[in-house]
């Protein structure tokens, strides 16, 4: 048992229903992350992150096919009753939600929904889940918290609503945390605190952590495993360090070269326009057969849209899902 | 701004509170107090003008008018808040439970919604009485069957919206059940629109019990009804006009009141209409 990783994925697929005939959002995503482990899902909206955290806490939306493996300690999610997952989640994963200006109800005092869940999973009163979730905003370090317990949402800032859906999150000290996009509304400032106090909460509790971003600055802060994602198959895995060192795939190139710099040369007196990666995402319904990044890729070959390429093995624990891999390192 | 202050400041909120209260009090006065006994017969002292003994006069069999239209309020008001709370307390379930279940169930309720809406609501109530004999029981039951497709629906499609927000996700990321998240976060978003649309639905049974009543479908005498004085005035409705203005207005009042609260609740509970007024 204590060899087992806590998170085992293996071939996950999702099939949706969309409003264009059945797509494959999810074509085959192998995740392993160890107790108290780091892993960060990376890439452009649409790419499949979400929709892999939410098939893990099988919140799908109905009418979506599963299919593949997710065992958590063992148990396996995939066809888990409804009742089985209710029981899971909020206990065993907590989640942290992009948006911490609506994912508080506005109705409740945020002393009651840091509660909730304490009173939910481990049957506990209302005195004493109150003053558990108040050691937890404390925790949190959300400023004047027993003040803030009888607050309502919109009484707080953002920084400070995320807080508290963290606060939410930790309340029965999951096994797994996973926070999708956990900071991309905060401001600048915030977001460097929040990222902070998630770490030092990972760090301080043992549990493992599923970043999702599209931000490799907060992917190289926060993990030191990363998937990279790319129509809904993972194109590039390895430690964080070496995949920042070494980009294989040609997606994770594109990526890298995408982001905005800081004091970038000046070209002819002005400054650089910002590269970005030529086309756009595929539609999930139009997903072409073999690698989804072959209409965007500079080295595409014919055998690129036969069939999706094998994993190889590019460095220690570091692979890529590319046939043209020498062609795009000899070019570098 | 104060809520109380903000309401007072809502002028028709204000006109229609004032008129609802009236007919309230009205209502409640009949338990204690009447001029007359509303039954009492007084032929030789039929259809008179009104005066300081009888103060809206006298119908064609003597009884006091003014007495009548205190105990008919008593009858609106009875008619309403039952009718309207039996479409509540099926329509909101159902709607609710259409907008949780999802599939086959909401396909379900909405196609039932759709086959009660598509009958008028005084033809089933016409019906209803066919097979029950008229009375107040048959008219309410009939007002209050029609109500729940009105319930239904409005229930479900704000249920709908708030389902899709991203705090029901963040609840169903804590493990909250279907039931819970109903209870906790969907109704106490959704109480507003209610209560707007029943301030409604209660003007438009007030209106439909007296449409029975005037067609000799509803309130049976000698129980006093709005509708039912209407209908005995329309025969006199040359030699006594003012048999059918009173309980005209009454039914007018009542039913204009109700829906300027009903419009004036649903300004003062979005802020955001409040705003753009």
């Amino acid at each position: 048992m204590s060899t087992a990783p806590l998170l085992a994925v293996t071939d996950l697929r999702v099939r949706l229903n969309t409003a264009r005939g059945p797509a494959e959002a999810l074509r085959g995503v192998d995740i392993t992350l160890a107790r108290g482990a780091t892993l960060g899902l990376i890439g452009e909206s649409g790419c499949g992150k979400s929709m892999t955290a939410m098939a893990l806490m099988g919140l799908l939306p109905t009418g979506a096919e599963v299919s593949g493996s997710i065992r958590l300690n063992g148990q396996e999610l995939v066809g888990a009753g409804e009742a089985a997952m209710c029981a899971l989640r909020g206990d065993r994963i907590g989640m942290v939600f992009q948006e911490p200006m609506t994912a508080l109800n506005p109705l409740h005092t945020i002393g009651d929904q840091v509660a909730e869940p304490l009173r939910l999973h481990r049957g506990m009163g209302r005195t004493t889940a109150r003053a558990e979730a108040l050691r937890l905003l404390d925790r949190v370090r959300l400023p004047q918290a027993a003040q803030r317990m009888d607050a309502y949402p919109h009484q707080l800032s953002g920084g400070q609503r995320q807080r508290v859906t963290i606060a939410m999150a930790l309340a029965c000290g999951p096994d797994l945390l996973i926070a999708d996009e956990p900071t991309t509304a905060l401001d600048v400032t915030i977001q460097g605190e929040i990222l902070d106090l998630i770490h030092e909460l990972v760090a301080d509790s043992g549990m493992a952590l599923l970043m999702i971003s599209h931000d490799l600055g907060v992917m190289a802060r926060m993990v030191t495993r990363l998937l990279v994602m790319y129509g809904g198959s993972v194109i590039e895995s390895g430690p964080t360090d070496q995949v920042f060192a070494h980009l294989a795939h040609p997606y994770t190139r594109g990526l890298f070269a995408a982001r905005p710099r800081l004091g970038a040369p000046r070209v002819n007196g002005r400054k650089p326009r910002l590269t970005t990666i030529p086309g756009r995402v595929p539609e999930l319904a139009d997903m072409p057969a073999g690698c989804p990044f072959a209409d965007r890729c500079a080295w595409v070959v014919g055998a690129c849209r036969a069939v999706l390429p094998a994993a190889v093995e590019v460095g220690p624990a570091h692979e890529a899902r590319c046939i043209r891999l020498d062609a795009v390192g000899a070019s570098s | 701004m104060s809520l109380v202050h903000r309401a007072w400041r809502h002028k028709s909120f204000a006109i229609g509170g004032v008129l609802v209260l009236l007919l309230i009090a009205t209502a409640l006065l009949s338990f204690v107090w009447t001029p007359y006994p509303a039954a009492e017969l007084d032929i030789p002292n039929k259809l008179q003008l009104p005066s300081a003994a009888h103060w809206l006069g006298t119908d064609s069999l003597g009884r006091d008018i003014a007495s009548l239209l205190i105990v008919g309020a008593r009858n609106s008001i009875a008619v309403g808040v039952i009718a309207v709370g039996i479409g509540i307390g099926f329509g909101v379930a159902l709607g609710l439970l259409a907008a949780a279940r999802r599939g086959w169930v909401e396909e379900l309720v909405m196609r039932f919604s759709d086959f009660a809406f598509a009958f008028p609501a005084l033809l089933s109530a016409i019906m209803l009485t066919a097979l029950y004999g008229p009375g107040l029981v048959t008219s309410i039951v009939a007002i209050g069957i029609f109500n729940v497709p009105v319930f239904a629906r409005i229930t479900r499609a704000a249920a709908n919206g708030v389902w899709s927000r991203e705090f029901v996700l963040a609840a169903r990321a804590c493990g909250k059940g279907a039931t819970r998240i109903t209870l906790d976060h969907v109704l106490p978003n959704i109480v507003a629109i209610l209560v707007v649309q029943a301030t409604i639905q209660f003007a438009v049974a007030i209106l439909a019990e007296a449409a029975l009543s005037y067609l000799g479908l509803g309130t049976q005498p000698p129980q006093p009804s709005w509708g039912r004085m209407l209908n005995e005035a329309q025969t006199l409705m040359f030699k006594a006009p003012l048999l059918a203005v009173y309980p005209g207005l009454a039914i007018a009042l009542s039913v204009l009141g109700l829906n300027l609260m009903g419009d004036g609740l649903r300004d003062l509970m979005d802020p955001r209409l409040a705003r753009a007024r």
